[in-house]
């Protein structure tokens, strides 16, 4: 394990800046947001970025390739560039658990090349959450805050911050680092975790159980009458989609040029009333199956075929950001989870 | 704080359902937290006492909402509706989006709603929040209480109300208020003094965080058509993520187009942006234009009325000497 003083941090991503282009959470009108460091940019004590870091890897629109004809000739030209390892600094514990979920889905044969290029030159450094908010819920879903996972795994401690790496490439970076860091010893790492998980089990949220979820719960939760009142003032945006981090759906769309086609990919919702459009129309009718699908499908369906692994990390992002304030809290509530008791 | 409680309302609607004028109640229902309140349909004084809140938290405007609800189902529905609801209100009975006969009504007075998203600027971890005058007590997770002003937690279109005067009910809780001589334009008045770069800068730099989730557009009460332009594959305009940087741009500004003469300023667009994006000025933009243009005009003062972008008149500004008037402004 390795340490520097906090007021050394400028230090730190300098260091990592001179190799890699670095990203990390910094503070804007809206919230925080991973931006690229330079020089004078000031890592945010925020506990989330209103966007999770799954941008990087599954950007909101993602060109796929290009056609270029000329008279009956049709062109196809690869777009795809080899990244640069590139680091992204402060990733919490859930929206790390969030790639396992994204992993699971790009990286299955055949894997998506788009995200497994990213993947592969994305350098993950977690940061434990020494203040989680009353809108977290990872410990629902076995996710702990006190101790990320990631390649380097950093906690804050009152006046250090501790690095330690967990796979071969943060192993790599931790060692490019050790100009400007020191070893250090564990016992203060230990202490911090301490304190955050006796801050996790004091969270409003904490005891909210994912029991009546899972893998093989389809029959018993499909045709549950509480959809439609649950259902009943969604206003069918994408916002809670577009905000989480594990949402992984897009539709392929063509953008005409004019003398050529670019084929692009963005992000779907299964909130909108086109998603997964087919010739005999959009499956879901109504909100209520619309609204129904995207619970199910993190807590149900994508358990069942990923060996119980839920899909959703409870970062909290929906639950501060629904226009209506209809969440995945509430729907487990309602379906049979249970909070404080 | 909101001068008429929780508890008077819940006795007026438990009052409407025992006599049977109305069959549900469409109102706000607690969450989790202090500030987490959706609208629900309530349809028993049981449901009513175990979830129906009124508080500083309550902004959703239910006006929209009174379409997909009078459609469902023979039978009033009892709305509660603050002075800037009623103006949506009556701006939907305008465009006969729902039927005024399935509906009553109850006006409610609003003191300004809360912004969560500003006491989250200056209080992290929100346990409870609670009112004394005019400062709101934040109990915080960390840091203990925080006592802030309440005027310093108003969102824009509650700092800048346009009017505490309910402009449609079929009963009012408590007195009304009037129409109010608000400063909301002040703020499209320092962007008209932008030089056209300037302006172009600012828009660009807010529309850039634009995710498009269509919140804005999914909450905005004169956003009513069956299929937008921009959900239909066939429109060749549909997309769900910008396809160049000019995309967001062209998104909101045929939005602002479209309810043009329409928007009655209620300012949910701006409240729902995950991103928080000023959209509301976009639209203050055009109302200051049109009472500048043509006169001062309120949409949803009253049902009926015609806006005048769809109501020629002989006294009509030119077009030319609308641009150059709009020159002069910039």
């Amino acid at each position: 394990m390795r340490k520097l003083s906090l007021d050394r941090l400028d230090t730190l991503f300098a260091a990592i800046a001179a190799e890699h282009t670095l990203y990390l959470p910094v503070d804007g009108k809206a919230g925080a947001r991973f931006e690229k460091w330079e020089d004078g940019k000031v890592l945010s004590d925020a506990l989330n970025t209103v966007r999770s870091p799954k941008d990087f890897f599954f950007p909101q629109t993602d060109n796929l390739m290009d056609f270029k004809t000329e008279g009956k000739k049709i062109e196809i030209i690869d777009t795809r560039e080899e990244c640069e390892d590139f680091v992204i600094f402060g990733v919490r514990a859930c929206d790390v658990r969030a790639f396992e979920v994204l992993d699971r889905v790009f990286l299955a044969e055949p894997a998506d090349s788009y995200y497994e290029n990213r993947r592969k030159h994305g350098i993950l450094v977690s940061l434990a959450c020494n203040k989680p908010l009353e809108t977290c819920f990872c410990g629902t879903f076995g996710i702990d805050a006190a101790a990320p996972e990631g390649d380097i795994v950093c906690h804050k401690t009152a006046d250090a911050l501790y690095l330690d790496a967990e796979t071969e490439k943060g192993e790599a970076l931790l060692k490019a680092l050790e100009a400007v860091t020191e070893e250090a010893d564990a016992a203060p790492v230990e202490e911090q975790k301490a304190v955050i998980r006796e801050r996790l089990a004091k969270l409003p949220l904490a005891d909210l159980s994912a029991d009546a979820f899972g893998a093989g719960k389809t029959d018993a939760l499909f045709d549950a009458p509480e959809w439609a009142e649950l259902a009943e003032s969604c206003l069918g945006c994408g916002t809670c989609t577009f905000v989480c981090p594990t949402c992984q759906c897009y539709d392929i769309k063509d953008f005409n040029t004019g003398h050529g086609v670019k084929r692009f990919r963005c992000w779907d919702s299964c909130m909108y009333s086109d998603f997964t459009k087919m010739s005999a129309g959009q499956p879901r009718l109504t909100q209520k199956e619309r609204f129904r699908q995207r619970f199910m499908h993190k807590l149900v369906y994508y358990p069942t075929n990923n060996d119980g692994l839920f899909s959703c990390v409870g970062c909290g992002r929906c639950v501060a950001k629904c226009p209506i304030h209809m969440n995945i809290v509430k729907v487990m509530k309602k379906l049979g989870g249970r909070a404080n008791g | 704080m909101q001068e008429v409680k929780r508890e008077t309302l819940i006795s007026k609607a438990a009052a409407l359902l025992a006599d049977g004028t109305v069959t549900r109640v469409l109102g706000w229902k607690a969450g989790e937290f202090a500030y987490d309140v959706t609208p629900a349909v309530f349809r028993s004084a049981e449901e009513l006492e175990k979830d129906f809140v009124f508080d500083d938290f309550c902004g959703a405007n239910f006006s929209k909402y009174l379409i997909k609800e009078t459609a469902k189902e023979d039978g009033k529905v009892l709305v509660f509706l603050k002075p800037c609801d009623t103006y949506s209100f009556n701006q939907l009975l305008t465009e006969h989006r729902f039927d005024r006969e399935k509906v009553y009504a109850v006006g409610v007075p609003c003191n300004g709603m809360l912004d969560v998203n500003r006491i989250r600027t200056v209080a992290d971890g929100i346990v409870a929040v609670r009112e004394e005058g005019e400062e709101v007590l934040v109990d915080t997770l960390y840091d203990g209480t925080k006592t802030l002003k309440r005027a310093e937690l108003l969102p824009d279109r509650c700092v800048h109300c346009k009017s505490k005067k309910h402009v449609a009910y079929d009963e009012l809780l408590g007195e009304d208020g009037e129409v109010l001589d608000s400063a909301r334009f002040d703020e499209v008045e320092k962007l008209e003094k932008m030089t056209p770069d300037e302006r172009f800068a600012f828009w660009q730099k807010e529309l850039s965080r634009c995710i498009r989730c269509n919140a804005c557009r999914d909450v905005c009460p004169a956003c009513t058509c069956e299929k937008c332009v921009f959900d239909n594959p066939n429109s060749g305009v549909e997309n769900k993520a910008a396809a160049n940087s000019f995309e967001e741009k062209m998104f909101h500004i045929i939005r602002a187009f479209h309810v043009v003469g329409r928007c009655t300023d209620c300012g949910e667009c701006s409240r729902v942006c995950p991103q928080h994006i000023p959209l509301h000025l976009l639209n203050r933009k055009f109302i200051k234009d049109i009472d500048g243009f043509y006169g001062e005009y309120q949409a949803g003062a009253e049902v009926g009325s015609r806006a005048p972008i769809v109501n020629y008149t002989t006294e009509d500004i030119e077009p030319g000497e609308a641009v150059e008037r709009g020159e002069g402004n910039a």
